[in-house]
């Protein structure tokens, strides 16, 4: 605990803070809107019919074929 | 593939609605009779269990977690199993987060109007039943991740990612805001002290927000609505990008509740930027659910479930755009501390929480009794009160919030405040005060006409305990269809899902509080500011005890219209000793961190025994209790020992001669107001809250003072 408190005070300026978090995010966030376009379509049309077709036994395995 | 036989659990689904709609009702019941308190005071009955600081947390506490927290227990029971095909992962665990959670309830029914309270807005409980509730929500937590373990559907949904980003968030919170010293079985002292507790509470109270009312019911909405429109949600894309930024982006934003405050002011950019960053994400769900009912829009006409989604995903998105707007500076220089709060945050709990709780609920008690609906016209009734009861409620308390700011800040061509009594403000807004407890009996009858209406149900058909189900267990050996590393791994990896979750709400949470825990810098101290004398802390433990932060705050923001009206501006350095932080957020009365010497202590004592004596006109209760009751003086050295624990420099031992102060410094007082030809009992409890009164803020005159001599 004191080494890290001993290493946060020799942070020169705060404001390091609130860029570090903003990087964080925007890396976070590109990374994610990445992944959501190259997705496979197919995927995505079984997991947003999950709620609908919860009663059909067969569903579930289709994922694994 | 061999099909499994086995049965949905309906019993505990069944458990926690009808907790939830007698605890929905009882909270809203405290919640209408607390609004008319605030209009006729007579109501408080004098009382010290029925007034209004210790029964307003009584409401916040049954709405959010008796009312909508069973809400949200029933609905994830309900949902998780299915959308997981299995049963909850062990009966036993399911009725022990029942029984365990009610007894909770009951613990804080009876605390909370007893003055047990730590202050903390919807941190209230004490340590013991935080325990209990750390205890029950690890009950809840293995039950629900026990059941995705054993699922016969290889990924979540994203209704279960939400789920499981409120379990963990919930815990993180729950654990890192409840550090508290105790000082007997029902009081204690919160770990951090002023601007750091601040800072904490609010983290925690915006992601209560967030992640106990916004975040399960996202989840809800993801499962109940296409379930309700019959038709899947509208993107499944924009749902995964919805998830995501929501809970990195919703963590951060928590200082927005402190702005102008003494929280450094990187802090509090911090928690605007990502304020205004919420609205993408908050949008976006919005959107998603709205657009799940594309071409189906004729259904909402006829069908009361969707009406009252539509209605609930409408709010949602109100609430959320409304938060980033209230979070900029300027306009939260207006709101804060007005109606306008209250507002926005109804329209979040009435419209958001209940209406889309209440669209569950007729959509899931006639599949679990085996029948339809007793009155599609009762519900109808219902969605129409309701409604009218959220505009009642939400749009007087707009212009009251809008009122109570301009008159706070109007000044004259001479430069005085044309409203230098705040009283003269609380008068005039006492109609629209009225206006918003009609909009509550609407929303309340509407309530009430539910609870008739889904009882009648159950009674036409059979309720089906367990509801049989087949499906076909999961290949032991699971290759992702896409290879390498995707989403879906970690959709069929809940364990690597929880912790990925965690990891992205802890960056927010550590990045916030630990620069302002560590370096020293940010809380600048001033030498002037001493501790509490032992009577001053006798006098604030009865300012938590009676909830007077309810109505009062101790935070008088750098603005020319406080300084003029309350004093010099407040500062970090004076609160180091405020364990816990009493700022408040709410001023139904004038801020009182300049209280101190401002009046004489028989024009507190008068005040206090007959506010409209001193203050005609005034709503605030009288608290004639404080006048029979005897301080407690058996407890002063352990709260001295407890203080010092937590920071506060007393010195070895002084516990031990600290009721000497103490009787020392109430005699004073009760001879000042012996000179004004009042007999009091210097051991009286009302002598220890004007100990403390007096004290308030007068620290940095000390200071000035020494400055002017030298």
């Amino acid at each position: 605990m004191e080494l890290i408190k001993n290493s946060l005070q020799a942070v020169d300026t705060i404001l390091i803070w609130s860029i570090f978090s903003l990087v964080v995010f925007f890396i976070f966030f590109v990374c994610l809107l990445w992944w959501v376009v190259v997705v496979d379509k197919d995927y995505i049309t079984k997991m947003k019919n999950i709620p609908i077709e919860e009663n059909k036994s067969e569903y579930n395995t289709s994922l694994n074929n | 593939m061999e099909i499994e036989k086995f049965s949905y659990d309906n019993k505990i689904v069944k458990a926690f609605i009808i907790a939830a709609v007698i605890f929905g009702l009882v909270g809203m019941l405290v919640g209408l009779t607390i609004a008319l308190q605030l209009v006729y005071p007579i109501l408080n009955f004098d009382l010290q269990y029925t007034t209004f600081g210790r029964i307003r947390p009584l409401h916040t506490n049954a709405v959010i977690f008796a009312f909508v927290g069973n809400a949200i227990f029933a609905s994830v029971y309900y949902s998780l199993q299915r959308l997981l095909k299995t049963r909850m992962f062990n009966d036993n665990l399911s009725w022990i987060h029942f029984w365990g959670w009610q007894l909770i309830i009951l613990a804080a029914a009876i605390t909370l109007p007893l003055g047990i309270t730590t202050s903390k807005e919807y941190a209230e409980l004490e340590w013991p039943i935080d325990i209990s509730i750390a205890l029950i929500w690890v009950v809840f937590g293995i039950n629900m991740i026990g059941t995705i373990l054993k699922r016969r559907e290889r990924h979540l949904y994203v209704a279960i990612w939400f789920y499981i980003a409120t379990f963990v968030t919930v815990a993180v919170l729950h654990i890192v805001n409840s550090f508290e010293m105790p000082v007997t079985f029902l009081k204690s002292y919160s770990w951090y002290a002023g601007v750091q507790d601040a800072l904490v509470q609010w983290w925690y109270g915006h992601n209560a927000v967030a992640f106990f009312l916004t975040t399960p019911y996202l989840g809800m909405m993801y499962y109940f609505l296409p379930k309700a429109a019959n038709r899947p949600v509208y993107s499944y894309r924009l749902s995964i990008v919805h998830f995501w930024s929501l809970i990195f982006i919703y963590i951060w934003a928590g200082p927005h509740h402190l702005l102008y405050s003494t929280l450094p002011d990187w802090a509090q950019s911090l928690g605007v930027v990502f304020s205004v960053m919420l609205i993408a994400p908050s949008w976006g769900g919005m959107l998603n659910g709205l657009l799940t009912l594309r071409g189906a829009w004729d259904r909402v006409r006829e069908e009361p479930v969707l009406k009252f989604m539509v209605v609930a995903v409408t709010a949602y998105g109100m609430a959320t755009l409304e938060g980033p707007l209230l979070s900029l500076k300027n306009v939260n220089a207006i709101a804060h501390f007005t109606d306008w709060i209250v507002a926005h945050v109804h329209v979040g709990g009435l419209g958001w929480n209940g209406f889309l709780t209440f669209g569950i609920f007729y959509w899931v008690v006639p599949r679990m009794w085996g029948t339809k609906l007793f009155s599609n016209r009762l519900a109808n009734l219902h969605f129409w009160l309701g409604t009218l009861g959220i505009i009642f409620y939400a749009l007087p308390m707009y212009v009251s919030g809008v009122l109570q700011s301009l008159m706070w800040k109007e000044f004259d061509a001479q430069g005085f405040l044309v409203y230098k009594i705040f009283l003269e403000t609380t008068v005039q807004v006492l109609p629209l005060h009225l206006i918003r407890a009609i909009g509550g009996t609407l929303y309340l009858v509407g309530v009430i006409i539910m609870t008739y209406n889904l009882i009648k149900t159950a009674y036409a058909g059979k309720f089906i305990p367990d509801e049989a189900a087949e499906a076909a267990p999961l290949e032991k050996v699971y290759k992702a269809k896409t290879g390498g590393w995707h989403h879906q791994v970690l959709e069929s990896k809940p364990i690597l899902f929880t912790v990925v979750a965690l990891v992205s709400i802890l960056i927010g949470g550590i990045v916030e509080l630990v620069p302002t825990f560590l370096i020293s810098s940010n809380v600048p101290t001033i030498s002037s500011v001493k501790p509490y004398t032992p009577l001053e802390i006798q006098g604030r433990d009865i300012y938590i005890r009676e909830g007077c932060v309810s109505c009062h705050s101790q935070l008088i923001r750098p603005f020319r219209s406080e300084t003029e009206r309350y004093g010099e501006y407040s500062k970090s350095g004076e609160f180091v000793y405020d364990h816990p932080f009493l700022w408040g957020s709410k001023r139904t009365g004038p801020d009182l961190h300049r209280i101190g010497a401002k009046y004489s202590d028989t024009w507190h004592f008068n005040h206090l025994y007959n506010p409209d004596v001193a203050s005609p006109g005034t709503i605030m209760p009288s608290y004639p209790w404080l006048f029979e009751q005897h301080i407690d003086k058996s407890l002063t050295a352990g709260k001295i020992k407890a203080l010092r624990t937590v920071g506060v420099p007393y010195e070895e031992g002084y516990e031990n001669v600290a009721n000497d102060d103490l009787d020392k410094q109430a005699s004073a007082i009760a001879g000042r107001l012996k000179e004004d030809k009042i007999d009091a009992s210097p051991d009286l409890e009302v002598i220890a809250l004007i100990a403390y009164l007096q004290r308030l803020g007068t620290d940095i005159k000390v200071e000035k003072t020494a400055s002017t001599q030298n």
